[in-house]
């Protein structure tokens, strides 16, 4: 990659940061179940794309396809979480919006 | 640069619907509870709920599947018209929307594959290349996916992940042979000016060189003779008709020619399908032992007019309206059954716009008896293809095509 590429890059970076902070105004009316673990969701799963990707893949996924989910956030996306963030994401998500939980509102 | 990040702009008029009832999209009746037809009603109920109509800058309002990024899916009723017009065209973005000013714009050759190295502007690329137009269907890989059965993880998209448009700019081939391929010229790797928001992988694809170079893949500008909309590539995007969408890679940068099949995880990885599932993929140096890239659409029909759940007027003689289309070999035909598939019987195609186009169709019906009527309607395509009774389920949700049951209720 040549380095004009690389300084572009780096510039679309730091404009996305500001950017994620514009758009939060239309998120934000995306609600999810107020419960422990909320915090940790909302830390680590709204850096890359609003939380409606959590919602659209609701009700249908066990314990077993969130912790897959959320360890391809970690693993091939990059989520920055440490393993007290994935359990407590993996345990809300299973009880909110994994399979059998009730249709998000 | 500026990025228009999913729904950007707080301080934007738009309008928000929610989308209980599909009344509001096609202005028809809607009865809820109708089993049997494969309609919006078969998403995953967060996928319904989060579904709200919602108007990005320049668009009307769409189906919004996520804000950030924009995946936006186009209302079916929108199908009524032989092309989709530019600003009710489906959105569908990885990462931020790159805002890219056609002043600005590079288009690099570059790699093992090439004798020299090529930058375009717009003026230099179009002034140098015989301009050239298709028409032809836009479709995301995992249109329909929502509607699988059981379902699977990803963009809960129902049938509107697509569109049809007349594509326009210059050949890709006619670009790539000024700059001059090698003998071991293997892929054209294609990257937009979007980049991935942390670490993740960056959107990036390739093309196996017999599709890079047929004379219908283009490098595009506009799109139903306007400039592309940024939500949808601007200022250039490659279009290889008759491929699923994730080939068309939008606000086109670079291309690299390689030597080697290209191993990113968009390729790699994502947009894959079990080894021959869906039949040869016609892309082996991207082939494993497991699976394939998927590659060409599968010939697919839906019904657009009346919608699904409407009310029928009893007595009345109404014409129903669909579309059809394929990988690109054309269709040859579409068929309806008003018995459950019992007896079919031709439905009258339309004009035909050209192979990689959808073709318009058209059935009368005068619905006699009152209650439940299920209209189903199958495509043939002119390579013998058809479409597929029950879905061959697969883990990334692709290539939905199963014949369609729509219920109506006659009155
Ligand atoms: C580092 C960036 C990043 C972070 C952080 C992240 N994701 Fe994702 N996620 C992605 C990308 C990229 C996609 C693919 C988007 C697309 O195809 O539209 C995705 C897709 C998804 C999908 C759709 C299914 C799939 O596998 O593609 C779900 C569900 C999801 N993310 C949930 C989460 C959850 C839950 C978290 C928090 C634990 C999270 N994400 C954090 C980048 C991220």
């Amino acid at each position: 990659m040549s380095h004009k590429h690389a300084v572009r890059r780096a510039v679309t970076s730091v404009m996305l940061a500001a950017s994620i902070a514009t758009a939060a105004a239309d998120e934000s009316s995306i609600r999810l179940t107020e419960d422990a673990g909320l915090p940790q969701v909302q830390a680590s799963c709204s850096m890359c794309h609003s939380l409606d990707y959590i919602l659209m893949n609701s009700p249908f996924q066990d314990k077993a396809a969130w912790e897959k989910t959320v360890n391809k956030m970690v693993k091939v996306m990059g989520a920055p979480m440490t393993a007290d963030d994935v359990a407590a994401v993996v345990a809300y998500l299973d009880t909110h919006y994994g399979k059998g939980a009730p249709a998000a509102p | 640069m500026r990025l228009i990040c999913g729904a950007n702009g707080g301080n934007m008029d738009r309008r928000k619907f929610i989308l209980g009832s599909t009344s509001a999209l096609t202005g028809g009746l809607f009865l809820p509870g109708i089993v049997g037809s494969a309609t919006a009603q078969d998403l995953p109920a967060g996928a319904v709920a989060s579904g709200i109509l919602d108007a990005l800058p320049g668009k009307r309002p769409l189906i919004k599947r996520s804000f950030r990024p924009p995946n936006y899916e186009t209302p079916v009723s929108y199908f009524r018209e032989a092309f989709t017009p530019n600003d009710a065209f489906y959105v569908r973005w990885h990462s931020a929307v790159p805002d890219v000013a056609l002043a600005d714009w590079r288009l690099r050759i570059s790699g093992p594959g090439v004798k020299s190295e090529r930058e375009f502007t717009h003026d230099t690329l179009r002034r140098k290349f015989k301009s050239a137009e298709v028409a032809a269907v836009n479709q995301c890989s995992g249109n329909r996916r929502g509607l699988f059965n059981p379902h699977v993880a990803g963009v809960q998209w129902g049938f509107g992940a697509m569109g049809n448009a007349v594509w326009s700019g210059v050949r890709l081939k006619d670009v790539l042979e000024d700059a001059g391929l090698t003998a071991s010229a293997l892929e054209v790797v294609g990257n937009g000016a979007d980049a991935p928001t942390l670490t993740g992988p960056d959107f990036v694809k390739s093309l196996p060189m017999w599709k890079a170079l047929d004379p219908d893949t283009l490098i595009a500008f506009e799109m139903n003779g306007e400039p592309l909309p940024t939500w949808n590539g601007a200022p250039a995007r490659l279009v290889a008709p008759g491929w699923t969408a994730t080939y068309w890679i939008k606000a086109l940068a670079d291309l690299t020619v390689t030597d080697k099949p290209f191993e990113g995880f968009w390729m790699k990885t994502a947009y894959r399908v079990p080894k021959g599932m869906f039949g040869a993929s016609g892309f082996e140096s991207q082939d494993t032992e497991q699976n394939s890239p998927i590659t060409a659409i599968k010939v697919n029909s839906l019904v657009v007019d009346p919608a699904p759940g409407a009310v029928l007027e009893r007595g009345k003689r109404i014409e129903v309206l669909g579309i059809a289309w394929d990988g690109g070999s054309g269709i040859r035909g579409i068929e309806v059954s008003l018995d459950g598939g019992k007896t079919w019987r031709d439905a009258k195609l339309q004009r035909d716009l050209g192979r990689y186009s959808w073709r318009q169709w058209r059935y009368a019906i005068k619905p006699e008896q009152a209650g439940a009527m299920t209209l189903m309607a199958r495509a043939h395509a002119r390579d013998g293809s058809t479409q597929t009774d029950t879905l061959v389920h697969n883990p990334a949700g692709y290539h939905h095509n199963v014949v369609q049951k729509v219920d109506y209720h006659v009155a």
